[in-house]
């Protein structure tokens, strides 16, 4: 039914993934096809790599053992932004269609006040993408 | 550090970068935490001890200002007027810094690694660091610094060419106009924009090639060592936030006033603090729409955008004023502040007095509290140049901008003032001193002056808005441990509190106070940026060229 899957991710908070991934790794396991793990970051050091090599390199041994663990093909695609708070889903919009993603499986919060004021990024995807978006409370 | 792939630490540093390897990992004493429907991602202790200290500064000036205001005052006067040597020998010293930059090898070094490509172009990069630096300040002094120095300052003892009855003295006014303009660029030249090229460029080494968290402690890494993790560092970054916060609401209290006074100038609209308040409202809100916009979104286009009008009313100027005389002008100009920038720089054996103490060393105090908020906003934006590319385009261009710029504005004033003795920057610089007017003067003389006029005041509240939107994003930067990345709530949070300090100086008084104060931690930070010449020669030193 679909051609590719990519999974938004925010590798900082990656022990909060689990439902998300595992429920776009059952769909990538029934169609067999690829996994795209997207994760969007700046250049200037942070959290996670001191430069945008080290958090290619992690994401990529991110998306390594998820595939491993779950069976399924995946890479991962770093993307790199001025200001990531800002501009998080044009990025992701841009990643979707730069990997030919036809599905994206996205892990998202309970709404609350705040998304009256600041919708989700997963709302916001699901919002303007041309694509299927499974959004996974 | 952690160099366990599966866990968010960071991992061996590695790639063609002197990375210093420390066990600090950016974020590690940040409290994450939501406040009601909003996360927040702070660093413990800058965010709070900043954020409460300013507020608790705010209601000291509130509540006291008959003793704050001239506590301050005195303060920065003292500083400025008893220190100006250490102030004027720091301004050459950092010049002399961005100077050796570009002539030695060390220039070769690239921000970011030996493979980073520039982030942004030339024009939306310089667009950014000119909005962000000093482009309001142009708006301001660009009629009265050129007026002001011809007529009154004697910079280095050169005479002024009117008598003491505002009578024209002929031979005193070649000289006295050279002097002038010169003294004026000599402000706002080399020496300021080496200041920020040194804090950016100090900012920017050690957090794209060393890979320490973007905020001013990570300059002190060479000499604190670890150290520069507690307070040290905690306390540096307070300094800067505190700098930045009371530089921006008081300056954006005193341009409610100017633009107020410009509205009342061209349109007769009231002098009044409501006018005021509904300014400093309208400039935060088009600031908090940017903000959230983003860096590329909002601050670069609004730059952007600044840069264009402001390259359009220069253009105007130069065509509607004594073309002739600008176009030739700013070759002598240039020369001008070549043969004087030597024995303006000098801080010993002079006896102007008002000049050197109450203008240069009020500025480099004033540029160097600026510098922490200036800078690090240069500096993100500045990944990808080399060193020498860097020093180069900060230090030179905007200073040529700023001749070409003074020559036009300050050019066409002072011939106004010297050919028509009725003209109205004469009536507002050296009759009756309004340097709010001044500007609006000197167009008013112009063609087209109402549309002129009301570009200017939009120019000026622009450069506000550029000035509030960038400066929100360095303190959020700063008081979340240098994460960029961190809730959007928050950089809403600084930028409204920003323009809510602003509102509550304007009306309780004590704008000038706490402007005072902002500009007395020029002190502290000048100590701060010597240190980090020598952070930059140990750091460059160390990187792959």
């Amino acid at each position: 039914m679909f051609k590719k899957l990519l999974i938004p991710i925010d590798l900082s908070h990656a022990d909060k993934l689990e439902k998300s991934i595992s429920v776009a790794a059952y769909l990538a396991k029934r169609d067999s096809i690829p996994v795209v793990f997207a994760a969007v970051t700046s250049a200037a050091p942070g959290a996670l790599a001191h430069t945008p090599e080290e958090f290619r390199k992690k994401l990529e041994s991110y998306s390594a053992g998820q595939a491993e663990k779950h069976g399924i093909t995946a890479s991962g695609h770093a993307i790199f932004s001025h200001d990531p708070t800002a501009d998080m889903e044009h990025a992701l919009l841009t990643a979707i269609h730069e990997n030919g993603a036809d599905l994206v499986v996205m892990q998202t919060h309970i709404p609350n006040l705040s998304d009256h004021v600041w919708p989700s990024n997963g709302g916001r995807i699901a919002t303007h993408s041309d694509v299927s978006v499974f959004l996974v409370r | 550090m952690s160099d366990n792939d599966s866990s968010p630490g960071i991992p061996d540093p590695e790639g063609a970068a002197g990375i210093i390897d420390t066990d600090y990992e950016i974020g590690q004493d940040n409290i994450e935490t939501s406040v009601g429907p909003f996360n927040l991602d702070v660093h413990n202790p800058v965010f709070l001890v900043s954020g409460l200290s300013i507020v608790a500064f705010v209601f000291l000036t509130l509540a006291f200002q008959t003793e704050v205001g001239p506590l301050f005052d005195s303060l920065r006067k003292w500083l400025t007027s008893s220190l100006d040597w250490f102030f004027i020998i720091s301004g050459n010293v950092f010049v002399l810094v961005c100077l050796a930059l570009i002539v030695t090898p060390l220039g070769k070094v690239r921000i970011g690694g030996k493979d980073a490509d520039p982030d942004y172009t030339y024009f939306g990069w310089f667009a950014m660091l000119f909005a962000a630096g000093m482009g309001i300040g142009l708006m301001f002094f660009g009629v009265l610094e050129p007026v002001y120095h011809m007529a009154f300052s004697e910079p280095l003892g050169v005479a002024s060419p009117f008598d003491a009855d505002g009578n024209l003295i002929p031979e005193n006014v070649a000289a006295a106009k050279a002097m002038g303009m010169a003294a004026t660029i000599f402000h706002w030249g080399l020496h300021p924009w080496a200041i920020y090229a040194v804090v950016a460029l100090a900012l920017a080494l050690f957090s794209f090639n060393k890979g320490l968290p973007l905020t001013m402690r990570s300059v002190f890494y060479p000499i604190f060592g670890e150290r520069t993790w507690g307070w040290p560092g905690h306390i540096i970054d307070i300094l800067a936030v505190f700098a930045t916060l009371f530089g921006l609401a008081t300056s954006l209290g005193f341009g409610a006033q100017q633009a107020n006074a410009g509205l009342e100038f061209v349109f007769g609209i009231p002098v009044s603090i409501t006018a005021q308040v509904i300014l400093i409202i309208g400039i935060t809100a088009v600031a908090l729409v940017s903000v959230l916009r983003g860096l590329d979104g909002g601050v670069k286009i609004l730059s952007e955008i600044n840069m264009l009008i402001a390259a359009l009313l220069l253009v105007f100027v130069i065509i509607a004023g004594p073309t002739g005389t600008l176009v030739s002008s700013f070759f002598s100009n240039l020369g001008a502040y070549a043969r004087e920038v030597i024995p303006l720089s000098m801080p010993f054996g002079r006896e102007d007095d008002g000049f050197r103490q109450g203008w240069t060393s009020f500025y480099w105090a004033w540029w160097i509290s600026w510098s922490p908020f200036v800078g690090m906003f240069i500096a993100r934006v500045s990944r990808g140049r080399t060193v020498r590319e860097f020093v180069t385009c900060v230090l030179i261009i905007p200073t040529i901008v700023s001749v070409l710029w003074m020559t036009a504005f300050g050019g066409t004033a002072i011939e106004q003032v010297l050919t028509d003795s009725s003209s109205q920057v004469r009536e507002y610089v050296i009759a009756s001193y309004s340097p709010e007017l001044s500007l609006f003067g000197m167009l008013a003389d112009l063609p087209m002056a109402s549309v002129t006029s009301f570009i200017a005041i939009i120019l000026v509240i622009v450069f506000f808005v550029t000035s509030s939107d960038s400066g929100s994003l360095v303190i959020d930067t700063i008081t979340a441990g240098g994460k960029v990345d961190a809730p959007m709530s928050q950089r809403v949070f600084w930028c409204t509190f920003e323009g809510l300090v602003a509102i509550a100086l304007l009306i309780g008084g004590g704008l000038g106070a706490l402007q005072a104060m902002a500009v007395s931690t020029g002190f502290p930070f000048t100590i701060v940026l010597l240190l980090a010449c020598y952070a930059i020669f140990k750091g460059l030193w160390d990187e792959p060229r």
